[in-house]
């Protein structure tokens, strides 16, 4: 079993440590700095860190004055309110102005588990990938988030990272780094290719496993880059396995699967099946319960890869 | 304050603005000028006055900033941009043109000397709370201005703002009120009503003072009591006329955002003593 580490965690782990070198940057909250972890950032740096109250809206605002007056802010609450109720202000004060603002939401996703649909997130990353110049990154696990968050202080302009509430299995190792546009093929497939984000990263490893039982080969590509998505290796993926998996924590509508579908439909049309919710919101629970009833498991990717194949087969026999 | 410019001057740059923001959204066929004539006088005594700026200084230069928190009042903007020098005069007729430089509302990346970009109404108080934070942090002892329409403060953002501001205790903000009393669907009193706007403010931990926004006198001393007020921030409540300068535009919600006519443009420069 593959050690299990929250993504959060190593978010406010590496923005204090880049703060101690950079003293430009600053970090901004929204009365969650607990549950964001920018509170270790807030022990270290309390000069440079803005609790701004519940008030999401004036966060990004101010985090745009902030990077406008030559700082780099990062600005932090959970997925749903940065990327919902402070969509407007993200697109005209930090989009539209190529403002150089880090937004780092956490608790995206169901796997929020207990507190429901209101704190669920499954719209975010369609939110934000509709906004011209914003990067939008799913780290897959706690070492790519400290990647993405090293990167995405060097770089200047928009850049959404989306985290989660749980611990997720580690699939990389501390010297993962993390570039805009590329994706990482963790394994090749001849018949099926799965093209994950997030915790769907680690399942679609495990679901490869199950379907090479079967004799089935699935590939498994990482796309925390799902905004620019890395057109190449998708690509690739297509030509090589001929049918794809877009697997992620979020709708099927807006995020990482559309994005696949709209670049394979466009250029070299093959099977995709996308793996989300299903256009719907998702009850309280807990996490694994919630996953299972959303088909996010090893067996329920494995499921929509065979579903893939055969529609391959039926274009192929047309 | 060291003052370059006397009152007969500042009006009289004041008087050619004010034909530079109708010739220019005559040209453009659209635009607002009931609200660009409301705010003009203090745009004036800002930018040829009581700012510390220059279109020579670089980006990272220490310099006073202004947010147009009302972006609709774009023209006045590029108005005394234009006078400062940020960018030649020529550029004015192209006014929300196909790539010209003076987008239809204040783009920050594309219009020189615009430092935030505006147009969804609401948003630039924030930002100015963020650029005089960013100032606090880098010990910088100039000033951030903003201003706001009236009817802009029905914008819940804009009380979230005010209470950071007095909460970061930014006393190197000072904004604007351009209270005009008129919002596009007729009076604000009407529409949503904002009073009482001094208590509110005050409520709200900011240092008040009520003007005649159009009195260059009394603009400047607001601006000098704010300036000395350094544990808050400072609203300058400007009582203000909406279309300002031009009768027929005067206290008229339909001038809100319609262009001149060619006739109604002459007959509006002949009043500003400006021959066609
Ligand atoms: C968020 C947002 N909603 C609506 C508009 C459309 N709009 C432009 S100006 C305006 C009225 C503004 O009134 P006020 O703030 O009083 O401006 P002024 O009278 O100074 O022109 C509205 C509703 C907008 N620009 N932004
Ligand atoms: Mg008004």
């Amino acid at each position: 079993m593959a050690e299990m580490l929250a993504l959060r965690d190593y978010y406010g782990k590496t923005v204090a440590e880049l703060g101690k070198t950079n003293k430009d940057i600053v970090v901004l909250d929204a009365d969650l700095s607990g549950s964001t972890r920018t509170s270790t950032f807030a022990k270290a740096f309390p000069e440079r860190f803005f609790n701004m109250g519940v008030a999401e809206q004036d966060m990004i605002g101010t985090a745009a004055g902030l990077a406008a007056g030559g700082k780099i802010p990062f600005a932090s609450t959970f997925a749903i309110f940065a990327s919902g109720r402070a969509w407007e202000q993200v697109r005209q004060a930090v989009g539209y102005p190529h403002q150089n603002v880090k937004i780092i939401a956490t608790h995206g996703g169901i796997t929020v588990g207990p507190d429901g649909p209101s704190h669920q997130a499954g719209e975010d990353i369609a939110l934000m990938r509709a906004i011209p110049g914003m990067t939008v990154i799913m780290p897959a696990d706690a070492h790519e988030t400290a990647a993405a968050v090293r990167w995405a202080a060097a770089y200047v302009g928009p850049v959404y990272i989306r985290l989660t509430r749980d611990k997720f299995p580690v699939v990389f190792n501390d010297s993962k780094t993390f570039t805009p546009g590329k994706g990482d093929q963790l394994k090749k497939g001849a018949d099926v290719t799965f093209i994950a984000c997030g915790l769907m990263t680690s399942i679609a490893l495990e679901a490869a496993a199950l379907l090479e039982k079967e004799g089935i080969s699935a590939g498994v590509v990482n796309m925390a880059s799902i905004k620019p998505i890395d057109r190449d290796l998708v690509l690739q993926a297509a030509a090589e396995s001929g049918a794809l998996v877009a697997a992620e924590e979020h709708s099927i509508i807006g995020g990482l699967g559309s994005a696949v579908a709209e670049l394979v439909a466009e250029n070299n049309p093959v099977p995709v099946i996308r793996v989300g919710i299903q256009d719907d919101y998702i009850s309280s629970g807990a996490p694994e319960e919630l996953l299972e009833a959303c088909g996010f498991t090893a067996t329920g990717l494995a499921d929509a890869a065979r579903r893939a194949v055969q529609l391959k087969k039926q274009a192929a026999s047309r | 304050m060291k003052r370059t410019k006397d009152v007969v001057e500042l009006k009289e740059i004041a008087r050619r603005m004010r034909v530079d923001i109708l010739t220019m959204i005559h040209a453009a066929g659209s635009g607002h000028p009931g609200g660009s004539l409301s705010a003009i006088d203090m745009l004036v005594a800002l930018y040829c006055g009581a700012m510390d700026h220059g279109p020579d200084r670089k980006k990272t230069d220490r310099r006073d900033k202004f947010v147009l928190s009302k972006g609709h009042g774009a023209p006045a903007l590029y108005a005394v941009l234009a006078e400062c020098g940020y960018f030649g005069r020529e550029h004015l007729k192209t006014l929300r043109q196909y790539e010209s430089i003076l987008s239809g509302h204040p783009y920050a990346p594309s219009t020189p000397g615009v430092e935030i970009t505006t147009g969804s109404l609401g948003q630039g108080l924030s930002q100015a709370n963020g650029l005089a934070l960013a100032n606090r942090l880098d010990g910088r002892d100039t000033f951030v201005y903003a201003m706001m329409g009236d009817g802009e403060t029905q914008e819940g953002q804009i009380w979230e703002a005010a209470m950071s501001a007095a909460h970061f205790k930014l006393g190197n903000l000072i904004a604007f009120l351009d209270n005009n009393e008129l919002q596009i669907d007729g009076f604000v009193s009407d529409v949503m009503g904002i009073e009482p706007i001094g208590k509110k403010w005050e409520a709200f931990g900011w240092h008040v003072q009520q003007i005649d926004g159009h009195d260059f006198g009394q603009i400047f001393a607001a601006i000098d009591n704010a300036k000395k007020v350094t544990d808050k921030p400072s609203l300058i409540w400007a009582r203000t006329v909406k279309g300002k300068g031009v009768s027929f535009m005067e206290r008229l919600a339909k001038w809100h955002g319609t262009a001149p006519s060619t006739d109604e443009l002459n007959k509006a420069l002949a009043e500003l003593g400006e021959k066609a």
